[in-house]
Formats: C-alpha cells, sequence, structure tokens
C-alpha cells in the first residue's frame, strides 16, 4: 500500500505523533483517511493538505495567493502525471519538463520549500533511483 | 496577469466563469492562441488555458487558475474542496475526455458516450444527494462546483447525456448553469453550437490516454476496505469452525433437468450465434463465455439450472453461402454446426443442450406462436415495394443491399441497420442501393407480406416493462436501449421474407415465403429446449417458476427485449419472459475492430492453436469483459495478466500453501490455532466472498473476478508476513505458529478453487486435485469461509499451475494475428468484399499513419531496441494496410515481410 506508506513518512517529517491508520480503494489503492470528527476524506494530495493543517505548518501550502495556486497545481501534477504514467517515453518527457522548469529555482515555488515538493520528491523517487532516467539531468 | 486561451478548448469553461471572481482585483488580460502554441515554455506539449502570473510564473492546470481566481476573492481553501478538485483531476477528466472523444471526434452516440462517464456522474449525484445540500462543498456556490461545471457542461447541456434517474445532479448542473458568469462563459465558448464548438480543438489533441488504459484495465468501481466489527469476526470465526458439516448435500444430477416448484429455477439463455459464421472472441466473450460463467456460478449455488445455447441457421446468408461451397444449406448447417460445437466446447463451455434451429419442433412452435397472434389480430398484411436485383435473379435480402443512410448519410449503411447512427432501416429507403454481391442497382417490386403489429402490443410490452424492471439486473445498456425505442414509438414489422431457407408460414397465398429471422430466432431458444426434453413448456410457460436470464451483446437488446416478448404477449400464452436481460458493450482487438475478412484479430477456432489453454483465454476475456463500456484485447496486457495476476498472485499463493503441506508437514494439513490476527483474515476473507457472491447474483462477472484476485493478495501477503518457513526451523511456538499459517492457507487456496470454478474450470479441478478436496465442497460455494481441507487431511501431489507467458511468444501471436498477414486478396468472402470508406475513417487513417511513421523515424534515430523498432515497424504496415482498403486501393505485399 504505497500511498498509505508515503502518507505516515509524511507524519512523520511533520511531526504529527499519532499515526493515522488508512484504507485503500479500488485498483488505484486510493487512500482513505477516517477523521475523528467528519467523514472520510479520500486521495493522496487531499489527506497531505489536511495532514499539513493539522501541524499547523499551513505554510507548506504557500503563503501567497499565487504560491497556494501554484503548490496545488503540482499535487495535482503528481497524480495526474507522475503518477498516471509508466511507459518510458512518457517518464522521459515528464523529466525533461520538470528539468527545465526547474532550472532557475531552487524549490517549486521558486525559493520556499512546500508540499509539493515533498509530494513530487516522493513520486518521482521510483524512477529517480533507476539510474538510467537521470542520465543527462 | 495573462489569460491564454484557445477556440474550443474546453478548459476555457471553468476558467471564465472563475475569472469574474477576480474581477477588480487584478488586472487580466485575455489572449486567444492556436491550439498547438506552445505557451508554457517548460511543458512539451502545448497546454492551454494557461494564466501567466505578474510575477513571470505559470499555471497551465485548469482547477489552479481557478483556484487562483477564488484564492484572489478572499476564499479560503477547504479539504472538502480539495477532495473534489482531486477527484476531478484523478478520475472524472480521463473519463469525459474518453466521452467527449468519442462524442465530438469520433460522432459516437448514446450508451458508447455516457458509458465511460456514467459512474463519475452517479458518484457526483450520490454525493450530493447524501449531504443534502445544494453544492457540492456546502451551502453556497464555490470553486469546486465551478470546476466540476466546467468540465462537465460540454457534455450535460446536451439533456440525452445527463441522465434522469440522476435527479440530484441534474437539480445542482440546472442551478450552477443558469449563475450569469457560467452563463456568459458557455456562450463565449460554445458559441450556441454546442459540444460541436470544440471540435477544431479536440480533433487537434492527441487521443485521450485513457480511451485505451481505461478500456484495457477496466478497473472495477470503487470499493472501500471496510473496517471490521467484533461480531463480524466472531461469525466468521464460528462458521469456519462447523466446516464441512455446514454443507449440504450435493443435489443429485438430473437428466433432463426441469423446474421443481419451490426451488430457485434459472433458465440461462446465450444468443443464438448465425451458422455460418466462426466466432471470434469479442461474440464468445459477448454471449456464450459470460452466460456459462453465470451457469456455473448457478450450479455452485445449487440452483437448479438449466443452460441452452444453438445455432441460428435459417436465411439468406446460409443459402449464399451453400451456393459458393456447391452444398445443400442443410449441409452447410451441419458442417457449420459442428464447427461451432467444437470451439466451445474447447472453451469449456458448458451447456445442457447445444442446438439448432433448423427442427420440426422449430416450425411448430413459430407457426403456433403465429397462429395465435393471426387469430388474435396482431398480424397485419400489406404489400411491400422490395428491392431486386435481376442480374442476380432474386429479392434482395436487406443485407444483401448496401447504400447511405436515409438518417445520417453514412456511405456503407446496410438495408437493415445504419452501423452509424445505429438506426433500423427499410432496405427500400437506402438512398443509392447496390447488390452487394454484384453492385448492381436493384430494382423495387411489390410483394405480399405479414407484418407484426407492434402499435398494437406497445401497451402490453409496457405494462410489462414496469413490472419487470424495478429490482431485475437487467443491464443499464439495455434499459436505455428500449427505452430510446419505445420513446421513438414502435412501428409494425414486416416477418416475412421471399426465401426457401426457412420456416414456412402457414398461411394461404404465403406458401413461397418463411419467417424472417427477426421473428422465428428468438423462438429457437424454445425449440432447443423442445428438443432436449417434451417437457419444454415447465420451462417456458412458466413465468411463476422461472428466472430468465438472456445473454448477448448489445446490438441483440431490441430483439430479446421488445420483439419477443411481443410476440410472446401477444400469443397469450403465459410464456416465460426475459427476467434479466444481461448485454455487454463491445470487444476490439488491439486498438480497432475484429474483422474476419481483413484477417485482424483472433477466431474462436484460432485461439486453440496459439498453445495457450483455454482457461487462460477465459481467464483474460472475462477480465477484460466490456462490462459497462467497451473494452479491449490486447496481447500485451494479455502477458501482463497472465503473468502477475495468475502466475506470481493466484498461482504463486495456491502453490506455496500446497507445497508447505507438502515439504513440512509431509502433506498432512496442520493443527490450526488461530489468533486474533488469523480471525481477522478470516473475516476478510468471508467479506470478499460476501462481496464476490453480491457481484455475481448482479451478474456482474468481471468486477467479481476481481474479488478472487483480492482474496490470493491478502493470502500471499499473509505468508509473507509469518512466514511459515523460517519459523517451521524454530522453537515449538514457532512450529505451531507455520503449522496455523500453512493450514490457514491452504484453507484459502480451496476456497479459491471453487470460486474460481466458474472462471477457469480445469485449473479449478487441477487445485482440487492436488488439494484433494472432497467432492462436496467442489461442488458448492455457501456465503461464508469454512474448513474444508481439516488438520489431518492429506493432500495430493502440489505442482505449478500456470506458466509464464514470454514477450518473443506473444509478440509473434501478435504478428500472426494483427492483420499482418491477410488471406484477403485472395479471396474475400461473399458480403464482406472489400469497400470503400467514409472520408472521415480515411483522414483519421492517415493521420494515425503519420503518426506511427514519426514514432518509427524517432526510434531509429535514437538507436532503439531492434524488436521495439519491428513492433513499431508491424504496427505501421498495419495502418498502411487499413489505409489503403479503407481507400480501396489494391493491397501491396511489403516488402521484406516474413510470410507465415
Amino acid at each position: 500500500m504505497a500511498a498509505a506508506a508515503e502518507l505516515t513518512l509524511l507524519e512523520k517529517s511533520l511531526g504529527l505523533s499519532k499515526g493515522n491508520k488508512y484504507s485503500a480503494q479500488g485498483e488505484r489503492q486510493i487512500p482513505v483517511l477516517q477523521t475523528n470528527n467528519g467523514p472520510s476524506l479520500t486521495g493522496l494530495t487531499t489527506i497531505a493538505a489536511h495532514l499539513v493543517k493539522q501541524a499547523n505548518k499551513e505554510y507548506l501550502l504557500g503563503s501567497t495567493a499565487e504560491e497556494k495556486a501554484i503548490v496545488q497545481q503540482w499535487l495535482e501534477y503528481r497524480v495526474t502525471r507522475v503518477d498516471g504514467h509508466s511507459s518510458k517515453d512518457d517518464i522521459h518527457a515528464l523529466l525533461k519538463d520538470l528539468n527545465s522548469y526547474l532550472e532557475d529555482k531552487v524549490y517549486l515555488t521558486g525559493y520556499n520549500f512546500t508540499l509539493a515538493d515533498i509530494l513530487l520528491y516522493y513520486g518521482l523517487h521510483r524512477f529517480i533511483i533507476l539510474e538510467k532516467f537521470i542520465h543527462g539531468f | 496577469m495573462r489569460l491564454f486561451v484557445s477556440e474550443g478548448a474546453p478548459g476555457s469553461l471553468p476558467v471564465l466563469a472563475a475569472a469574474r471572481r477576480a474581477q477588480g482585483r487584478a488586472e487580466l488580460l485575455i489572449s486567444t492562441v492556436g491550439p498547438e502554441e506552445c505557451v508554457v515554455p517548460f511543458l512539451t506539449q502545448p497546454k492551454v488555458p494557461v494564466l501567466q502570473l505578474d510575477n513571470g510564473n505559470y499555471l497551465f492546470s485548469t482547477s489552479a487558475i481557478c483556484r487562483y481566481f477564488f484564492l484572489l476573492s478572499g476564499w479560503e481553501q477547504d479539504d472538502l474542496t480539495n477532495q473534489w478538485l482531486e477527484w476531478e483531476a484523478t478520475e472524472l477528466q480521463p473519463a469525459l475526455s474518453a466521452a467527449l472523444y468519442y462524442l465530438v471526434v469520433q460522432g459516437k452516440k448514446g450508451e458508447d458516450v455516457l458509458g465511460p462517464v456514467r459512474r463519475a456522474l452517479t458518484h457526483i449525484d450520490h454525493s450530493l444527494s447524501r449531504r443534502s445540500c445544494p453544492f457540492l462543498a456546502g451551502e453556497t456556490e464555490s470553486l469546486a462546483d465551478i470546476v466540476l461545471w466546467g468540465a462537465l457542461y460540454p457534455l450535460l447541456q446536451d439533456p440525452a447525456y445527463l441522465p434522469e434517474e440522476l435527479g440530484a445532479l441534474h437539480s445542482w448542473f440546472q442551478t450552477v448553469s443558469s449563475q450569469e458568469p457560467c452563463q456568459r462563459a458557455a456562450e463565449t465558448v460554445l458559441k450556441q453550437q454546442g459540444v460541436l464548438a470544440l471540435r477544431p480543438y479536440l480533433q487537434k489533441q492527441p487521443q485521450p490516454s485513457s480511451l485505451q488504459g481505461r478500456a484495457v484495465s477496466n478497473e472495477p468501481e470503487e470499493e472501500e476496505l471496510a473496517t471490521l466489527s467484533e461480531e463480524e469476526i466472531a461469525m466468521a470465526v464460528t462458521a469456519w469452525e462447523k466446516g464441512l458439516g455446514n454443507l449440504p448435500p450435493l443435489r443429485p444430477p438430473q437428466n433432463p433437468v426441469l423446474p421443481v416448484a419451490g426451488e430457485r429455477n434459472v433458465l440461462i439463455t446465450s444468443a443464438l450465434p448465425y451458422v455460418n459464421n466462426v466466432p471470434h472472441l469479442g461474440n464468445i466473450i459477448g454471449c456464450v463465455l459470460s452466460a456459462d460463467v453465470f451457469a456455473r456460478y448457478s450450479r455452485l449455488r445449487q440452483w437448479n439450472t438449466l443452460y441452452l445455447c444453438g445455432t441460428d441457421e435459417y436465411g439468406t446468408a446460409t443459402e449464399t453461402k451453400a451456393m459458393e461451397e456447391g452444398l445443400t444449406p442443410q449441409e452447410i448447417c451441419d458442417k457449420y454446426h459442428a464447427i461451432h460445437a467444437d470451439i466451445y466446447r474447447w472453451f469449456n463451455i458448458s451447456f445442457d443442450i447445444f442446438g439448432r434451429t433448423t427442427t420440426p419442433q422449430q416450425t411448430k412452435i413459430t407457426q403456433d406462436i403465429f397462429q395465435r397472434l393471426f387469430s388474435r389480430g396482431f398480424v397485419l398484411q400489406d404489400t411491400v415495394e422490395q428491392l431486386r436485383c435481376e442480374q442476380c435473379a432474386r429479392f434482395l435480402a436487406d443485407r444483401f443491399v448496401e447504400g447511405v443512410c436515409p438518417f445520417c448519410g453514412y456511405e456503407e449503411a446496410r438495408g437493415d441497420q445504419c452501423d452509424k447512427c445505429g438506426k433500423l432501416i427499410n432496405a427500400t429507403e437506402l438512398k443509392k442501393p447496390q447488390c452487394k454481391v454484384c453492385r448492381s442497382c436493384p430494382v423495387v417490386k411489390s410483394s405480399q407480406h405479414l407484418f407484426l403489429d407492434l402499435p398494437k402490443l406497445e401497451k402490453r410490452l409496457e405494462e410489462w416493462l414496469e413490472n419487470t424492471l424495478p429490482g431485475s439486473d437487467w443491464t443499464p445498456n439495455a434499459r436505455f436501449i428500449i427505452r430510446s425505442w419505445l420513446r421513438d414509438g414502435l412501428k409494425p414489422r414486416c416477418i416475412t421474407r421471399d426465401l426457401k431457407w426457412g420456416t414456412p408460414v402457414p398461411l394461404e397465398g404465403f406458401e413461397d415465403k418463411v419467417f424472417y429471422v427477426w421473428f422465428d430466432a428468438t423462438i429457437g431458444y424454445l425449440s432447443i429446449t423442445a428438443n432436449y426434453t417434451d417437457q419444454w413448456e415447465r420451462w417456458w410457460k412458466n413465468p411463476e417458476q422461472v428466472s430468465l436470464y438472456q445473454f448477448m451483446a448489445k446490438d441483440n437488446v431490441p430483439f430479446h427485449g421488445l420483439v419477443f416478448p411481443c410476440s410472446a404477449l401477444g400469443a397469450e400464452d403465459n410464456y416465460t419472459l426475459v427476467s434479466h436481460l444481461i448485454a455487454t458493450e463491445y470487444l476490439n482487438y488491439e486498438d480497432g475492430k475484429f474483422s474476419k475478412s481483413r484477417g485482424v484479430g483472433v477466431f474462436g477456432d484460432m485461439a486453440q492453436d496459439t498453445g495457450i489453454p483455454a482457461d487462460i483465454w477465459r481467464f483474460y476475456l472475462l477480465y477484460i469483459r466490456p462490462e459497462g463500456q467497451d473494452s479491449a484485447f490486447s496481447w500485451t496486457d494479455m502477458l501482463l495478466k497472465n503473468n502477475s495476476e495468475l502466475l506470481n498472485n493466484l498461482g504463486n499463493f495456491i502453490n506455496r500453501a500446497g507445497m508447505f503441506v507438502s515439504k513440512f508437514f509431509g502433506g498432512y494439513v496442520p493443527e490450526m490455532v488461530l489468533t486474533s490476527d488469523d480471525q481477522r483474515l478470516l473475516a476478510h476473507v468471508t467479506l470478499e466472498l460476501q462481496h464476490y457472491h453480491q457481484l455475481l447474483e448482479k451478474v456482474r462477472i468481471r468486477d467479481a473476478l476481481r474479488s478472487i484476485l483480492t482474496i490470493s493478495r491478502h493470502g500471499n501477503q499473509y505468508i509473507q508476513v509469518n512466514e511459515p518457513w523460517k519459523r517451521i526451523k524454530g522453537s515449538e511456538a514457532d512450529r505451531q505458529r507455520a503449522g496455523t499459517v500453512t493450514g490457514l492457507a491452504v484453507n484459502i487456496a480451496a476456497l479459491l478453487s471453487v470460486m474460481l470454478q466458474p472462471y477457469m474450470p480445469t485449473v479449478s479441478a487441477t487445485i482440487q486435485a492436488q488439494l484433494q478436496l472432497p467432492p462436496p465442497a467442489c461442488g458448492i460455494l455457501l456465503t461464508n469461509f469454512l474448513c474444508t481441507l481439516p488438520a489431518g487431511h492429506l493432500i495430493g501431489t502440489v505442482s505449478p499451475l500456470f506458466q509464464k507467458l514470454e514477450n518473443d511468444q506473444i509478440e509473434s501471436l501478435r504478428q500472426r494475428f494483427g492483420g499482418g498477414q491477410a488471406k484477403v486478396s485472395s479471396k474475400p468472402a461473399v458480403g464482406e468484399t472489400v469497400t470503400a470508406t467514409g472520408p472521415q475513417q480515411i483522414q483519421v487513417l492517415m493521420d494515425e499513419v503519420t503518426k506511427q511513421g514519426n514514432i518509427v523515424r524517432e526510434l531509429k534515430a535514437q538507436k532503439a531496441d531492434k524488436n521495439q523498432v519491428a513492433a513499431e515497424v508491424a504496427k505501421l504496415l498495419d495502418l498502411k494496410k487499413q489505409l489503403a482498403l479503407a481507400e480501396g486501393k489494391p493491397l501491396e505485399t511489403p516488402k521484406g515481410k516474413k510470410k507465415k
């Protein structure tokens, strides 16, 4: 259950002590979090943003309207593009795009580290460790 | 900031509607760019709409742009909105882009378009009605509403694609659409042309990946992994402990099978295949195989089950084929009936009867039903203008005329039905008719014919449907088709033909005519049963005691759901009518259609030459069963599913469980002392088993197969976590633990063998022989998970169940069946002569050839792997060939290609 493991990892890095339990939904194993006060939350980035708020680290979601929108854009990119494709060509194109986007930036929003960097890192990790994909980057 | 939009780009809808929120907060310039312009410097693929921010950064996600506008207006982000937007991006968009592509680019209609999005629409509707809020994220309209509205508007603005039964979705959509910003956005983007305004843009976009990806992977409906209550666990443990004692005695086999009062009597039919065509994989999964799974399941439930099918043998096509082969029609039928029977035998189809329609019983029953209809005034007589080919010296059956569709202008409409718009046609209404055999223009002659007065029966039909449909398991496509027929109003249908090979019409003046297949093919089920038992009426005139399940592909729905019920209702003889009409969508072959004439696709008689066992075919076809939407057969996917699901998941689990018993415990099932973890596993397996039952009771065959694989995954995990191979070498307590885990695992394997029986009967029997599963446990499947292999049970010899499929093996099969080598040029079959295709299709093919050509060039430039290049080249050649065929050009044998 990869998404749940990822969220547990995120909890730790956010300093959240009480570990949540996640279930998975459907063939794509979308994570579901049963919250104490209200209905369950479904989806990796939705739950991740929720955890960030729970840890009182809202700055990780961006501080200005621009930053907030950019963070959400890359979170969406993570679940639609990074998770959605697995053919060699797709991954190659994706890494190329990211590389050229990051050419003049430290983090995805520019200079501030955000949740988007964390989740994109987790998502890309499985490609990057395959050395052949880093060639040329 | 600057917003870049493009004419007809659907993303402009939500963005423009949301832009109104930011008015007065920032200056917004709007530029229109071409659909292929790369606005965002770092993205390789063009993307619109795009918002360039004042700091130079870009927002290229439609939702992020909308979100930004909302944030500017002071709105704050919340979990529920995030959840809707994530769902929109990951679930709704893939489904929606497929639907829009079908509708706008491919010109499809109805269920083809609605199919892919139905689940998503239902999800929205349920969420709205469950929360009983007027808007998605609360009492007021907000970001989620705008984003989802914008995505759905192009489709739902046509009421045909807003299903009536989704009331909450309906009123939400109306409310949001009536907001002024939304109205304006809609006018700007669609320009009152409806969805067609998107065409120029969508045509330039690559085919959505969801189209193939989804179709092939055929994901099941979302299922939440339930949390278990103590009670559920306790119940699962109790059932488990009762073990074999829980099983009722096996039902003794009967011959003939007849309904029994007070029992559940299940009558199952599979659409009768037309005798002179060899069925392809799509035909096989569409009816006989699907029905077989249900019949086998029904028997495992100990329901009193009769499963029948047979060949449909009358009609012009048989007469023509007979002329062609120099045989009599009867001889042709005998020959092909045997071919069909062989194919189904190879696929292990468990018919109780596989009969045929050319029997005296068929004549007797058809004539009886006709007489009853005639004497009750449900048959009309009229003169018919009919097409006659003077050159061939005969009246032309509908399927032997082609011409331009009077409704949609499609150039290759058949005389009975247009393949493009699906409307039924009277052959004489065709524009520019041509005799399909000699291509000369037929003349109109008049002839006396009989008509079934459907308008007079319409009311009875509607009453019957009102009583039957609610709570039944008719598939949504079948309901949709019947509803649209009734909405258009029924017309009298001609039931006679000027032919010899058919059921004679028992009426003076009609001696040289026969009944049309429309009327008598569905009566074949009755006559086939009558050939099986003289007590056939106990099945067919017994609606109180019999549940009739009829399986077919969706093109057969009108005959089974409408015409036959009308005949039967009008005959007033208490006939058993269909309780559950189970219609599949279509199965495609790789990226196209099966085509006998072009030698594309796998046909029933060839499957056995591939060296791949029948059960593997069954498994893969059922795994991709076009349930709810079209799906595609893909060689690569078949390899993947065989190697991952069968070999690594299911086979691996069952083999390991058995091997542990043999290796560590001398073949005797060890003592099991269940811990609370084991009990939870029992409960999980039980829950999944119950889910399997719920699905199969609703005939959701494909989804139920996923339950089997889920249980086996649980089992693998269980073994992996508990490591019996290590514990067996440990302390006394460790060895006991190894015993429990092995014992529980092998019992799960036994359960799986029974659940698998409807899908893979041979593999199921092999597992049961390896485990020496006691006979009652093999033949009955209860809703609880029982311990059927108690401690001390001796199992047999365990060996691997599945073989790995190798890449080269699959690649060579793909080449062989992929249309790369055609037998076409030598002798096109009559009735399937190659003809020129519409210009639109040619354009599509040309584009594909160009695209594929680029892929090949790129690969060669990159010096890619040889096999990969060869595979892409093969695809290219195939496309070129399809194009040549579509353009009506003669075929060239591609140079340098191996002959097979």
